[in-house]
């Protein structure tokens, strides 16, 4: 292979959907026998240009170039005949059928027309070897642990593609041992001349085995490097990134209030999400949560809020001490939760902005005290002028607003409980400019009223500009806290960067 | 009234399926519509299928409210025979007839709060959870019945099943009184909304602080309980339990009956009045095909084609279809109208 011809190269690929633009001309660029790591926060266009690439989604403009000519799969199939094979995070095989029949499911080999079980293993047998795989083809691939399910998924693609692999997330759920064997396989199919696009969270494994590592923010390319020529700091300035240059301050908040805490969590944790950890909280004060995408930043607010009860710890408000055991006790102490996912975990998107709005206050009210019509009618209304929900009426189901909308829609949620402290996960994401501005002047303006709040994002900017207080997470551990004049981008991206060994000596 | 148009317009693809129903089989069966007092009671062809459509109805009643759920409740046919089975039997225990029903009910109740414990508690799909109790359940009526169709001549509780209250047969009466009250409650108290949070998005419902568990298990026992007041007027009806017979395929009418009311199976938005006439509607056509005097071996086949024109009907596919005809041009809408009958 020649340097000049890259194995695959996509030029200005655009894919929009309705209300969002999740791929603005990215441009991609994948030597053979290169690792290539693809990097992002959630929402930031990974998958939307893997699936691009793989035919699953149809893009809107731009052109894939697969070893000089241009290609255009419909569906992945069509990708797959091309030469580009994929394997996802969960193993897309058949656990019931035999590793045989899984390698060669659609392409047996057959004898008359028939189905040859003693070919197909032989071949199974000859294929798995190149993997130094030395297992029985003949039995079930359920009995195999993940890490071989996934390389037999990776032996399926290559046979039946061979010229790109896409290996979303196949880490995910291995551990070290695993991980080594895998990358073991990853790197003799780069020597043969394979391309591999590595989609990966965990910083060391890509600085392990990428040769290249591209970074997408919002849909857009940031910037794509030669893994040696990238140190950490400066990835994770591209991946989280500045984002409101303008409008923000140089370090965090120093107005912090002072006194008695108001909600104090001691040991607080649960094993496998979080590490236990200590948090003080005043009223009026504004805690920012820092951290990549897995580092625990969603589980520290799932474990304060009871979605995933603390198993250490106790919490204490006013002397006395809270119970937080489910979403619903939580409530019960005052308290809100914004989650992440607003469409899986925040909306009841066929149910109206108005049932939206009264949805927890009803709730805690329980049913048989229910708000009048008129109250509810009164307090959607209330809430829509005050956020600025734009929204035809208040009987308009939610599902059908913007996202920026259906946030606001959250925080009346919540508001109208009138809650003591309110954590946000990811309030600003996926929404449009100005939606975002207000969210960050009303989550200041909650502030002055005296609520305390915690705010998990991932725009660093956007935690400067608001918080009096930075906490920084990094492998499920609460790692570093900054506090007042401290709190600058450079600061959290060198907290998160740090990596284990600097953090232990 | 704003609340009263939105009502009218939610229920009038059910009420113009029956008019026309009803229409139809007064054409076929001219003296449809007679209606006579006989013995302090009405009679005629529009009471036997208020009367007649009573199981089918109150089983909708609760189907309604666990479809709302994303749940569904495939046991009610088999808790109906094991109530109707439990009324009889402690009849003829010579229990009097306020303990007798008592007893049917709290036993319709604990087969919902078993089926809402295995919903709600331990998460296994409801169309597995209640397939165990529809499969179980005429066992355990055969065994409180010994296998036998045990009869009773208790009057009272034969009054629930033959009785009129002033004129008006007891099943009706039950069947409307039930319908309305656990309309009125889910719609006055915040039952309703609730109920359909949790089926459009059960995991946000919990994160908003539902009480997420309590309210599926409360819902699965209003299903039990409804079938076991159709049990009783079922048992009441032939004046004995039949544990083979009582109920048997009720529950898919009672499916049915909600479908055809136009609440999804996804869950979500639910209206009971519409399942109601959902209920009426089937019964019509069961009626109107006995009335009408085709072979009875060809019921079950026009009773499946008469429904599949109702769900084409009221597909979303034909429906914008419809809508789309209708902006086109006015006049499109009656001819599509005529088409359509």
């Amino acid at each position: 292979m020649s340097e000049s011809q890259p194995r695959l190269r996509a030029t200005a690929v655009t894919k929009t959907f309705p209300g969002t633009v999740a791929l603005d001309r990215v441009d991609f660029t994948l030597q053979a026998g290169e690792v290539h790591a693809l990097l992002g926060e959630n929402g930031a266009g990974k998958s939307t240009l893997i699936k691009c690439l793989t035919g699953a989604y149809r893009r809107d403009s731009g052109d894939i170039v697969l070893d000089g000519s241009v290609i255009d799969p419909r569906d992945t199939l069509e990708a797959q005949g091309h030469g580009i094979g994929t394997v996802y995070q969960e193993v897309n095989l058949l656990p019931n059928l035999t590793v045989a029949e899984n390698l060669f499911l659609g392409h047996q080999p057959t004898r008359f027309g028939m189905i040859s079980g003693r070919a197909m293993k032989a071949r199974a047998r000859a294929v798995l070897a190149q993997y130094a795989l030395d297992i029985d083809a003949g039995r079930n691939l359920e009995v195999y642990s993940v890490a071989v399910q996934q390389v037999v998924a990776i032996a399926r693609a290559v046979m039946l593609s061979g010229k790109v692999l896409i290996l979303d997330e196949p880490t995910a759920s291995l551990d070290a041992h695993e991980v080594r064997m895998l990358f073991d396989v990853v790197r003799s199919l780069k020597e043969r001349g394979l391309g591999i696009v590595f989609i990966s969270h965990f910083l060391d494994q890509v600085y392990e085995i990428s040769d290249r590592i591209t970074v997408l923010r919002n849909g857009q390319l940031v910037g794509s490097e030669a893994t040696a020529d990238l140190d950490r700091v400066r990835l994770v300035n591209m991946m989280l990134g500045r984002e409101l240059e303008q409008e923000t301050r140089e370090s965090g908040r120093t107005d912090r209030p002072e006194g008695a805490p108001a909600i104090r969590f001691r040991d607080f944790g649960r094993t496998g999400r979080i590490a236990p950890f200590d948090l003080d909280i005043h009223k009026g004060e504004v805690v920012g949560v820092a951290g990549l995408l897995g580092s625990g930043r969603t589980e520290t607010a799932e474990v304060l809020f009871g979605v995933a009860p603390h198993d250490s710890g106790r919490a204490e408000a006013d002397g006395k001490a809270l119970t937080l055991h489910s979403p619903r006790s939580a409530v019960a102490n005052g308290f809100g939760f914004c989650p992440e996912d607003r469409k899986s975990d925040g909306i009841i998107g066929d149910l109206s902005v108005r049932e939206n709005i009264v949805l927890a206050l009803q709730a805690r009210r329980g049913w048989t005290r229910p708000l009048p019509a008129r109250e509810q009618a009164a307090m959607a209304e209330d809430f829509i002028r005050r956020l600025d929900i734009r929204t035809p009426d208040a009987e308009k189901p939610v599902g059908q607003l913007s996202g920026g909308n259906q946030q606001k829609v959250l925080l009346a949620r919540w508001l109208a409980t009138n809650p003591r402290f309110l954590i946000l996960d990811e309030p600003t994401r996926g929404i449009d400019v100005g939606a975002h501005a207000e969210i960050i002047r009303l989550i200041e303006d909650l502030c002055a009223e005296g609520m305390s709040l915690l705010v998990i994002s991932s725009e660093l900017d956007e935690l400067v500009a608001y918080s009096h207080r930075v906490i920084v997470v990094r492998d499920r551990r609460h790692v570093a806290e900054l506090v007042g004049a401290e709190i600058t981008t450079d600061n959290m991206v060198t907290a998160i960067a740090s990596d284990e060994r600097e953090t232990a000596a | 009234m704003n609340g009263a148009t939105a009502f009218l317009r939610r229920i009038a693809p059910q009420l113009v399926t029956l008019t026309v129903l009803l229409l139809l089989v007064a054409l076929v069966f001219p003296g449809f519509f007679e209606i006579s007092i006989a013995n302090g009671r009405l009679y005629g062809s529009p009471i036997d299928i208020l009367n007649r459509g009573a199981p089918v109805a109150l089983l909708a009643i609760g189907m309604t409210l666990v479809i709302a759920t994303k749940g569904i409740d495939l046991s009610v046919g088999a808790v109906m025979a094991i109530c109707g089975a439990v009324a009889a039997a402690a009849i003829d225990q010579g229990l009097g007839l306020v303990p007798a029903l008592a007893l049917a009910l709290g036993v319709g109740l604990a087969c919902g709060l078993w089926n809402g414990l295995l919903v709600a508690m331990l998460g296994i799909q409801p169309i597995v959870a209640t397939l165990m109790l529809m499969v179980a359940g005429r066992g355990i009526a055969q065994l409180i019945t010994e296998g036998t169709i045990l009869t009773f001549t208790h009057e009272g509780l034969i009054f629930i099943g033959a009785g009129a209250f002033l004129a008006i047969p007891m099943p009706v009466l039950i069947w409307i009184a039930t319908g309305l009250l656990v309309a009125f409650i889910v719609r006055r108290t915040a039952l309703g909304m609730l109920i359909e949070a949790i089926g459009v998005n059960p995991r946000a419902s919990t994160l908003a602080g539902i009480n997420t568990r309590v309210l599926l298990i409360a819902v699965y026992m209003t299903s039990g309980l409804c079938a076991a007041l159709a049990g009783v007027i079922a048992a009441a009806d032939i004046k004995g339990a039949d544990a083979n017979n009582a109920g048997l395929w009720l529950e898919l009418d009672a499916i049915l009956a909600v479908v055809i009311g136009g609440t999804s199976l996804l869950g979500g938005r639910f209206s009971i009045i519409a399942s109601l006439i959902g209920a009426m509607i089937i019964q019509t056509v069961n009626t109107g095909i006995l009335l009408s005097g085709f072979p009875p071996e060809f019921n079950l086949i026009i009773k499946a084609a008469i429904i599949l024109v109702i769900l084409v009907l009221q597909s979303p596919a034909v429906r914008t279809a419809f809508v789309f005809l209708r902006r086109e041009k006015p006049s499109a809408q009656a001819k599509a109208e005529t088409v359509a009958q």
